[in-house]
């Protein structure tokens, strides 16, 4: 089968999920504690005013007629306008969404720039100091939940010592963002040539971007390291030293592109996390990602907002999930061979 | 005739969590230029880990205390790795069992016979897949311009052990190692991987050390047989003098133990008891506990042969030999 006719078959096979999502979110946003209308009416409002309220906003119909008209919206592309901020809930993502990738994004290639060679250094020299200092590392990352991490980082380096900008969002008043093209600050900037905004940019990421790094950075040493250890007694490993093969050869042509099927694995769940871990990296930070929309809209029971920011995740999922499929394709000739 | 391997006196040891396991003791092996040595043994006889240390490639908690191999002028146990890594793949190859797994499963066929190649010399990039393409076919791998692109797992258990043939034979070796080459391929197979192996051995004037639990096998492919009981070397002969008269109790037991086409299965006698736990105290003779020939005096420290009873072909460890 074709690249693209695969692609096709497994965006098909998520349209039964991303159905589930839709359901499971609309009938949680409504169990929620809460009254919109009670929110929206205000708090001289009387039980008429709020009846009014509730009935501009379809809320006294009964629920699959809300859902059903839920879904003939996001079936037109309309995913409701979100009442805290009086936009479109589209409009608030795509603004929005870029952010938190950015953000998303950088913090997972830190982690991954650092925890590959630390989990290969670590497997090459088992027992070594490498392996303990990886082995305190992985420790260390596991037990800071990310919002401790995000705040010593912002006490150490942007109070103490000086050396970051105030935790104050993407940038500072002092520069203006660049043209949007990705909405990716650190590539429009570049884009734009201006190394001026990008150097801001970077500043202001960094920290933020280096928590959710050590975050990410012990699943994925750790099994970087098994799955070298795994990979290493092999067999084929075997052959490959008995053929006198130069230990570069080794280490990377055989050994690491074999374990990083494992560690393609973990890197999908790892990217889940800290999809999850943003919301809180992003309160800390105060970046104006998806995370922090999403909190905003949680407590102001403004269901389009959150429904459109659940089901904006379950989109980033689906599509996660089949790029993983995809880079697997690519390394493990075997899948290839059965799609 | 000079001896292309003569390995002399090595103990291998291996450091456990249940205390060391004393893997070979005092072993003795020579092959001569295009000889064929088979080393015949029960599983955890040693024969492995004698292949592995004259590789060098044993596990890291392996230690070898004593002893020597030397191969081609070469003494490889106190080789740096760079000058092992020279030899190893171009001057003396190996092959193992179960070659699916030997095998990387997620690079192609031909990519791995060209890593070989480019290692031992200097290939240039067209030439590499001629000679990869020429390997397969020297190893009778029909169609082999397609199968230079194959994976692993597209090819039988029988196709996969030709390309590792392919493989080690690919830089014209001199010693080739075969590591139980045919176990877990069916029958059929087996035979023709173990005629090949002997065909291009005549051909291209190579010599094996082929390790195997098979004394029959052994008989009908190898010059000269060593069987291992234990760690220990305790009968070295030419095979056909092997036969005709077994001078230690264990090689008479194995004989008594292998089929041939005039024994009926129920002739067939297994050799009483195990092989002793490596990681105890051990007797001199490591078989004297399963010996029906044993006295006294074999408990008795010293070497376990007496010198002016043995030909100068046919080595026995043995005080009472048959």
């Amino acid at each position: 089968m074709s690249g693209l006719a695969t692609i096709a078959k497994r965006l098909l096979e998520a349209l039964p999920t991303l159905f589930g999502v839709i359901l499971v979110t609309f009938m949680l946003t409504r169990a929620l504690p809460g009254d919109p209308a009670v929110f929206y009416a205000g708090p001289a409002a009387d039980a008429e005013s709020i009846a009014q309220v509730r009935h501009a906003m379809g809320l006294d119909r009964s629920l699959p007629v809300q859902f059903a008209s839920y879904v003939e919206g996001l079936a037109a592309g309309d995913w409701g306008v979100s009442l805290s901020t009086g936009r479109d809930v589209t409009e608030e993502l795509s603004r929005r969404l870029p952010a938190s990738l950015e953000l998303t994004l950088l913090g997972l290639l830190i982690a991954i720039v650092v925890a590959i060679p630390l989990g290969v250094l670590a497997a090459t020299r088992p027992n070594s100091w490498v392996d303990h200092i990886c082995r305190i590392i992985v420790t260390t990352g596991v037990s800071m939940p990310v919002f401790f991490t995000g705040l010593l980082l912002v006490y150490v380096f942007y109070y103490l010592l000086g050396w970051a900008p105030a935790p104050l969002g993407r940038l500072d008043f002092m520069h203006i963002a660049p043209d949007r093209v990705t909405g990716l600050y650190l590539v429009d900037s570049l884009i734009a040539g201006d190394v001026e905004v990008f150097r801001a940019s970077l500043a202001h990421i960094f920290l933020p971007a280096l928590t959710l790094g050590i975050f990410a950075l012990a699943p994925i040493a750790r099994m970087t390291r098994a799955a070298m250890l795994d990979v290493l007694s092999s067999d084929y490993i075997r052959t490959a030293r008995a053929s006198g093969l130069a230990t570069r050869t080794v280490l990377f042509t055989y050994a690491l592109r074999n374990a990083l099927l494992s560690v393609l694995t973990t890197l999908g769940m790892v990217f889940s996390f800290l999809l999850g871990a943003n919301v809180l990296v992003e309160k800390v930070f105060s970046w104006p990602g998806i995370g922090s929309f999403a909190i905003d809209a949680l407590v102001a029971s403004d269901y389009a907002a959150v429904q459109g920011f659940v089901l904006a995740m379950a989109l980033l999922f689906v599509t996660l999930n089949l790029t993983i499929d995809l880079l697997y394709a690519v390394i493990d000739p075997r899948i290839r061979a059965a799609s | 005739m000079s001896a292309l391997l003569e390995v002399s006196d090595l103990s291998v040891e291996f450091r456990s969590r249940a205390g060391t396991v004393h893997v070979l003791d005092h072993v003795a092996l020579s092959i001569a230029r295009g000889e064929t040595l088979a080393v015949v043994g029960e599983s955890g006889s040693g024969k492995s880990v004698a292949a592995f240390s004259i590789m060098g490639i044993l596990d890291d908690a392996a230690r070898i205390p004593n002893g020597q191999v030397q191969f081609g002028g070469m003494d490889l146990l106190n080789a740096n790795r760079r000058d092992l890594d020279e030899v190893r793949g171009r001057e003396m190859a190996m092959i193992f069992q179960s070659p699916r797994t030997a095998l990387n499963p997620i690079r192609k066929v031909g990519h791995q016979i060209e890593d070989v190649l480019r290692r031992h010399g200097p290939v240039a990039r067209g030439d590499a897949k001629r000679r990869a393409i020429e390997a397969l076919e020297q190893v009778r791998i029909p169609d082999p311009a397609r199968r230079y692109d194959a994976y692993p797992f597209e090819l039988s258990g029988g196709l996969c052990q030709r390309v590792m043939i392919a493989i080690a034979l690919c830089c014209k070796p001199r010693l080739l190692i075969a590591d139980e080459p045919i176990t877990g391929l069916d029958v059929t197979t087996q035979a023709t991987i173990m005629d090949l192996l002997a065909e291009l051995g005549r051909e291209t004037g190579l010599a094996t050390l082929l390790i195997t639990h098979d004394l029959a096998l052994a008989s009908q492919y190898a010059d000269r047989i060593a069987v291992m009981h234990a760690g220990q070397v305790v009968e070295t002969a030419p095979t056909a003098s092997l036969f005709a008269a077994p001078r230690h109790p264990y090689t008479a037991g194995l004989m008594a133990a292998t089929p041939t086409s005039t024994t009926s299965l129920d002739a067939l006698e297994s050799v009483p008891g195990r092989i002793p736990p490596l990681n105890a105290d051990l007797p001199v003779c490591r078989f004297a506990e399963r010996c029906p020939r044993r006295v006294a005096e074999c408990d008795d420290p010293g070497p376990r042969f007496d010198a002016d009873v043995q030909a100068p072909d046919h080595y026995f460890a043995c005080r009472r030999p048959l």
